[in-house]
């Protein structure tokens, strides 16, 4: 009989299932994980150090390129490190929309995760289905910004401007023909609030449709229910956060518990798990979708009754606008400061955490006074995340592994910054 | 809120804070190296402190802190020119030890947080691991190695993380440069990858400068309600 001995796998880092360039190297025991260790730095551009190098407001568009799948999360707990330095808060109005467009991206995030999960997982269909919404949030994201991912919208002391008042339509092309066109620009007759709200009407009924294909699905069970395991006290340890933390059973989430911005005026629940296991761990992710959906709704309830500024009006932190400055020397003046050098912010140190679609992302910032950041330290959920793989995965089964990549929900960008 | 917690710190750790601190809502305490383990478990298990996470720990390299760019020479060779008065102040270089090991804990139990700083100095930087207090420490004092040079002693599995395999230097240190010391190109002769000295020349597009406003509120002071449209 011949020996039986452990192997080595190398999974990835070129790997669909890798969710990125995640490099695993797996001791294997038959097909019995026995260690894994996860190689990670493959996309590290070092985010921290560009940081320093650039003035603060330049380092808004890296924030969007970290966790390339909820950008303006990552923008607001930046942009909201700075404003705790300089003491300013941004008006109401301002507030209302990051915390829209905050609740917009963590849509996004868990539809970009459940499509890829499931696809990892063999169940092909939902990914079409979710990225067929995920293209409604974009546009959302295009109109208000220019950009479908890379927004930079969110600035200390508000947002970049306000919403518009009009769709971008779709035009007949040799792809699109009149009748299609005509379809396709219905909903996008009104302003972008319009278009959300028409958004947030069907999107419970596609989380409906998503549920029907795995909620009580029995392949979809059988790779989920019971695997990855994590304990509430363990997941602590492990500095888990978000829903790796409330699938495991822990009520924590800082949207209630430290609430920032406009959180406490709003009403939501907080879905929980029990298990701790991927199943667990779907349903609240599922579940936070459709209170996602529902603050998105308060949110333009509000809008559309509150008008007022989006920013503030102080020209030493945010640009005076194009027509003051035709005819108003200080305002050019300060314009032209404020883009050449930019502003100084206050000596101290301060971190400022988001309940991020992942988990807390937060910034430690630290300024001597310049114009630049002394030290930014990005706080990705990601990063924590993965480091407790091996422990994840320790006795399951090599098909098992895809499914606790898919379940922490890793993006790159994020984990090597 | 920060003064009870400040309370609690100092009755329960008396002398071994070297400092403690509130800024920004946030508390900060500052202790040394020796302290640093047994700190670190009060603060976990004591039941008025009931820290169970450790959410990030980081580095900051204080080498050049407080300094700005207006040696223009330096930054680049044809110099920015744009008047003005040097300042007055006496520029002092960081005075204490360069590099700072931050750890940012949260208490679930009582849902607060807390910042733990312990200098570690620059020809011996080590500093005790807080793995068996933390699991999530493991990869954080990689990183905090890979990049910073800090060596955490007690950590079963030190390293390099985040950069490549065979990297020689600590990048975010203040004195590693921005552009790196190595680039890597493939080289069709040898049919392989190799590193060389990088080409490029580091540049400075907008100086580092420290203004200190007299009036602290200068960016609050908006009329209000302040603000404007869009």
């Amino acid at each position: 009989m011949a020996e039986i001995r452990n192997y080595t796998v190398n999974f990835g880092p070129q790997h669909p299932a890798a969710h990125g360039v995640l490099r695993l190297i797996l001791e294997m025991d038959g097909e019995t994980v026995v260690r894994a260790d996860p190689h990670v730095g493959l996309l590290h551009r070092a985010t921290e150090k560009l940081a320093e190098s650039k003035p603060f407001n330049q380092s808004i568009g890296y924030m969007d390129r970290l966790d390339y799948v909820s950008m303006m999360s990552n923008e607001h707990a930046y942009v909201m490190a700075i404003e705790k330095l300089m003491g300013i808060t941004p008006p109401k109005r301002a507030q209302y929309i990051r915390v829209m467009f905050a609740e917009i991206t963590r849509i996004l995030n868990h539809l970009m995760w459940l499509g890829a999960h499931g696809l990892d997982i063999g169940a092909m269909t939902v990914f079409l289905y979710t990225f067929r919404e995920r293209e409604a949030l974009m546009d959302a994201y295009e109109a208000v910004s220019g950009a479908r991912m890379h927004a930079t919208y969110f600035r200390p002391g508000g947002v970049y401007r306000d919403l518009p008042e009009t769709m971008p339509q779709y035009k007949e092309s040799p792809f699109t023909d009149k009748k299609k066109a005509e379809e396709l620009n219905a909903n996008r007759q009104g302003s972008l609030l319009d278009y959300l709200w028409d958004f947030t009407e069907y999107f419970p009924q596609c989380i409906e449709d998503y549920e029907s294909l795995l909620t009580e699905n029995r392949i979809w069970k059988q790779r989920t229910v019971g695997v990855g395991i994590v304990q509430a006290e363990r997941a602590l340890q492990l500095g888990f956060s978000g829903p790796m933390l409330r699938g495991s059973g822990v009520a924590w989430d800082l949207r209630k518990k430290q609430p920032y911005e406009v959180y406490d005026e709003l009403d939501f629940d907080i879905p929980l798990g029990k298990t701790g296991d991927c199943y667990d761990r779907y349903l609240v992710r599922v579940e936070e979708m459709r209170q996602s959906n529902k603050i998105v709704r308060q949110c333009i309830e509000w809008l559309r009754k509150n008008s007022g500024p989006v920013m503030l009006d102080n020209y030493k932190v945010t640009p005076p606008d194009r027509e003051t400055m035709k005819h108003d020397m200080e305002a050019l003046i300060h314009h032209f400061k404020l883009f050449t050098e930019g502003y100084c912010v206050p000596e101290g140190e301060a971190y400022a955490a988001v309940e991020h679609p992942k988990g807390e992302f937060g910034i430690y910032l630290v300024s001597d006074g310049a114009n630049k950041p002394y030290r930014v330290k990005i706080r990705a959920a990601g990063f924590a995340h993965l480091s407790a793989m091996n422990e994840m995965v320790k006795g399951h089964m090599l098909a098992d592994v895809v499914a606790v990549i898919g379940t922490q929900d890793i993006v790159f960008g994020e984990i090597d910054r | 809120m920060p003064e009870a917690l400040m309370k609690q710190l100092g009755e329960i750790f008396e002398d071994a804070l070297v400092a403690c601190e509130e800024g920004f809502g946030e508390v900060m305490i500052e202790v040394s190296k020796d302290d640093l383990l047994d700190v670190m478990k009060q603060l976990r298990d004591h039941d008025d402190l009931a820290f169970e996470q450790l959410i990030d720990l980081t580095v900051v390299d204080y080498l050049t802190y407080g300094q700005d760019e207006w040696a223009t020479t330096e930054a680049t060779s044809v110099g920015f020119g744009r008047g003005r008065e040097e300042s007055q102040a006496v520029k002092q270089a960081w005075q204490r030890e360069r590099f700072a090991v931050v750890y940012h804990l949260l208490s679930i139990a009582h849902n607060r947080r807390l910042r733990v700083k312990c200098f570690v100095k620059e020809n011996r930087p080590t500093i005790p691991s807080v793995i068996g207090i933390w699991a999530s420490a493991n990869w954080y004092e990689r990183e905090a190695f890979d990049l910073f040079g800090i060596l955490f002693t007690g950590h079963p599995d030190l390293r390099r993380i985040m950069t490549d395999y065979g990297f020689v230097g600590h990048p975010f240190r203040k004195d590693f440069p921005l552009i790196g010391n190595v680039e890597l190109r493939f080289d069709a002769k040898q049919n392989r990858c190799v590193y060389e000295p990088v080409s490029i020349e580091p540049r400075v597009l907008v100086p580092r400068v420290i203004r200190k406003h007299k009036d602290e509120t200068i960016y609050v002071a908006a009329p209000e309600p302040g603000g404007k449209d869009g």
